[in-house]
């Protein structure tokens, strides 16, 4: 189905979050979310070097200075209540350290309340469905373009039909669930995952700073095609993003509820009734 | 290694004291000898790890290039790394350092005659055996058993993996784990009652320790295991919905249920190593271990705190915020026994008289290696970064390195340290490091570029992936090549063993091997002990 002759997504054609060849660290940062996520890792990172760089130092003196070639006779020191002392407690010190940022991290990426508008993801075999909570039946699915379909421009196993479409700058819910098996709702490039559960919602959220296209990956074992159900999500400024719902709800119609009179709607509430109705469903547990 | 020719009288003694000797069958598939159990148990790591290992051959071959067509469905890409998953943990690991060097070696150092219960023992053995029959028809019975190891319903459900292939792979482990019970009680009643006049469970060998652990471990964790696989089998086959939402089931409880068996069953695996490290580490160092109270109990803290932090398998899963704080932090405490038990390896080795020989250098790839799987154990403990690194290569990366580098690591040192004992023939010290350094190279060259795939965001079980990941994942499979080439050296090392006319001495390492197997002869004979030895 052809969208509007402009594209109102095409904002996000600008900036491509993909992973790149031979990359060796997380994606760039799409949102605060990943940047947090980065610095713990780095931060965690750089410690356990630390620690393995402490033992690999230790190994390689010890093999060196008490090889038999240069250390014939053996010592018989089998105790030594010091340093049996300081390594439990140095290494306590050091997950100390660890555990503080961390546990701030993890109430970070709980906080999903409050969100400008939510999006209830559905995991299937072999697709997503994006169902627009704000936006009554705006409900949509969306399948990896297969390999032998791909236009320029266009990324093997990653670029999908229909992205799913964000306003940048707004806290965005998901509520996650799944219409059949275990799926995983993965988007490195903005710090999200949760596993889509059937019968359950769990949630998460992001908040895209920067319009771009944002690329993502079904994560937990699905069935034969669990590597053909790419995520792939368009952040577009605010007026564009409520071009698109417009255009969207013309187009999208296989899953749309009947019209009521207050639908269309011109712009997504922040708090409606359906996105309220989901959240008591959606209570982590 | 001293091959000095053995006193002729007391070899014969032994063969001559002994009963008729038992024919084939009847020595080995009716054996209610230790030894002759441990031999088939290692003979079924061997074949195992063979099975396991052309599949992940395969695997590599396939994710060398992106759109790779060597495997040519999902059904079948699923089913491979199902089978090779439980393959690798149920029949290589656990045989080899359980029913392998456990059968063969926990006797012998505690100074008992054999296991407590003989006729166990051989059923364990064949339960196990049955067991392989049953995983194989899982892979290779119409499509394949292709949950994965985690056996994760609802896709294990009969509705999404229909055909009989997924009900052959639950009921092998029904069979591996009631083999793994029983031999867990086996060990127990071993350690607990037989141990030699003098031998104090404070004096016992470490190796010992950490088998009596593991029993207990899986004592605990195997009846949890059991239990899912029960529900699942009847989920698929009698109508229930323990795991099925739509009849008010849920699926996260299996996932609570696997991992309560799971998280213990890690350290099922590399516990055992640790007690094959510290007598390696101690026999090569001349040096008797540092530390050995703290290394022993150690280990029964880390089998403790095993058993309390298994939803760190599920933090972007159904649980809640407080559980994953709680979850994370028992997580991070393991590192600290994990830490002595390192730390103390070390001290084991400063101030020794450290011989490099193959056991040795087993012993020390190990140790590093472990600390590096260690130090991305600590990175995923963080379930603010799971959120990021869960069921991505990062994972892959990490369990592969206390795995495929930490227990097989072990499992080898083990090997080159005891074959002498075990076959009456060492083992050739070149071919032995050949093969320690093109497997080291090997696997390195395998998983660390994994790291930097998960890095980048590439998950797990994907036959194909986006182009972007082709480099690393090219590298990757490269270095399989290398580890499988290494593989081929292990076997023409086993020709040698088994075709060598050397004589070996009862300690052929000498001074620093101190513990009751060594002063019997090489190979041990049937009978261990013609007087129960006295410990001091």
């Amino acid at each position: 189905m052809a969208l509007a002759q402009s594209d109102p997504t095409e904002a996000a054609n600008a900036y491509v979050d993909a992973p790149h060849d031979w990359q060796m660290w997380f994606p760039a940062a799409g949102s605060p979310m990943q940047a947090h996520i980065d610095w713990l890792m780095q931060y965690v990172l750089w410690i356990m070097a630390g620690v393995v760089g402490l033992v690999g130092c230790l190994m390689a003196y010890a093999m060196f200075r008490f090889r038999a070639s240069r250390n014939p006779v053996p010592g018989r020191i089998t105790h030594n209540t010091v340093i049996e002392v300081i390594w439990i407690v140095v290494p306590t010190l050091l997950l100390a350290v660890i555990i503080i940022p961390s546990i701030n991290l993890i109430y970070y990426e709980a906080d999903d309340g409050a969100p400008y508008m939510t999006v209830t993801v559905t995991g299937h075999q072999w697709y997503w469905e994006y169902s627009y909570n704000s936006v009554p039946g705006l409900d949509y699915t969306s399948y990896m373009i297969p390999d032998d379909q791909l236009k320029p421009g266009e990324l093997r196993r990653l670029s999908v039909d229909h992205p799913m479409v964000l306003p940048v700058g707004k806290k965005i819910r998901f509520n996650i669930t799944s219409g059949d098996v275990l799926h995983g709702f993965y988007v490195p490039s903005l710090g999200v995952q949760r596993y889509a559960v059937p019968g359950t919602i769990l949630t998460s959220w992001t908040e895209i700073p920067k319009a771009g296209t944002y690329y993502g990956e079904c994560n937990q074992i699905c069935g034969a095609d669990h590597a053909a159900m790419p995520i792939e999500i368009k952040a577009v400024p605010l007026a564009d993003y409520l071009a698109w719902v417009k255009d969207a709800q013309a187009n999208y119609t296989e899953n749309a509820a009947p019209a009521s009179p207050l639908s269309p709607l011109s712009s997504p509430l922040p708090h409606n009734q359906l996105a309220a109705a989901s959240l008591g469903a959606a209570s982590p547990r | 290694m001293s091959s000095t020719t053995h006193d002729a009288d007391i070899s014969h003694g032994h063969a001559e004291h002994g009963h008729a000797r038992p024919g084939f069958v009847r020595r080995w598939l009716m054996s209610t000898n230790h030894k002759d159990i441990g031999t088939l148990y290692i003979t079924m790591a061997v074949i195992g790890a063979c099975v396991g290992g052309v599949l992940s051959m395969i695997m590599r071959s396939q994710l060398m290039y992106p759109h790779n067509n060597i495997v040519t469905s999902g059904e079948e890409w699923n089913a491979i790394i199902t089978a090779h998953g439980l393959l690798m943990i149920f029949w290589f690991v656990m045989p080899a350092l359980i029913g392998g060097f456990g059968n063969w070696f926990v006797p012998m150092m505690i100074g008992a005659p054999d296991m407590a219960f003989p006729r166990l023992n051989n059923m364990s053995f064949w339960f196990l055996a049955m067991g392989f029959i049953f995983v194989m028809l899982g892979l290779l019975l119409g499509n394949g058993a292709g949950a994965g190891w985690t056996l994760y319903p609802p896709l294990i459900n009969a509705h999404y993996s229909p055909g009989v292939a997924t009900d052959f792979s639950l009921f092998s482990l029904h069979l591996a784990g009631i083999s793994s019970l029983l031999g867990a009680i086996n060990f127990i009643a071993t350690i607990l009652n037989m141990r030699a006049p003098g031998m104090t469970l404070h004096k016992m060998p470490l190796f010992c320790w950490s088998i009596l652990v593991t029993a207990f471990l899986l004592l605990l964790a195997i009846p949890v295991l059991a239990g899912a696989v029960t529900m699942l089998i009847m989920d698929r086959n009698f109508g229930t919905s323990f795991f099925e939402p739509a009849g008010g089931g849920d699926p996260v409880l299996f996932q609570h249920l696997f991992w309560f068996f799971g998280h213990p069953e890690v350290y099922i695996m590399i516990l055992p190593g640790f007690g094959i490290i510290s007598h390696v580490v101690s026999t090569f160092s001349r040096k008797p271990i540092f530390g050995y109270l703290g290394m022993a109990y150690a280990m029964v803290v880390i089998g403790f705190v095993g058993f309390v932090v298994w939803a760190h398998h599920m933090f972007i899963s159904a649980i809640s915020t407080d559980s994953r704080i709680y979850f994370e932090v028992a997580t991070l405490v393991i590192a600290v026994p994990t830490g002595i038990k390192v730390f103390s390896w070390i001290a084991t080795m400063w101030g020794g008289s450290i011989e490099f020989k193959t056991p040795m250098l087993w012993a020390m790839g190990f140790i590093f290696l472990f600390v590096i799987g260690g130090a991305t154990g600590v990175v995923l403990a963080n379930a603010g970064l799971d959120q990021e690194l869960h069921n991505n290569y990062f994972v892959i990366a990490h369990f592969h390195y206390v795995l495929s580098m930490g227990a097989a690591f072990t499992i080898f040192a083990g090997f080159y340290y005891w074959i002498g004992k075990m076959s009456g023939h060492q083992y050739p010290e070149f071919w032995g490091k050949v093969h320690f350094w093109t497997f080291f190279i090997g696997v390195n060259l395998t998983f660390f570029p994994q790291h930097f795939l998960g890095l980048a965001g590439m998950p797990r079980r994907y036959p194909d992936y986006p182009d972007a990941f082709a480099g690393w994942n090219f590298v990757s499979s490269v270095g399989a090549w290398i580890s499988g080439l290494s593989t081929l050296i292990f076997f023409y090392i086993l020709y040698r063993i088994f075709t060598s006319r050397e004589v070996l001495a009862d300690n052929y390492w000498g001074e620093g091997a101190t513990t009751l197997e060594w002063v019997v002869p090489s190979p041990a004979p049937h009978h261990t002990f013609e007087d129960v030895p006295v410990i001091r």
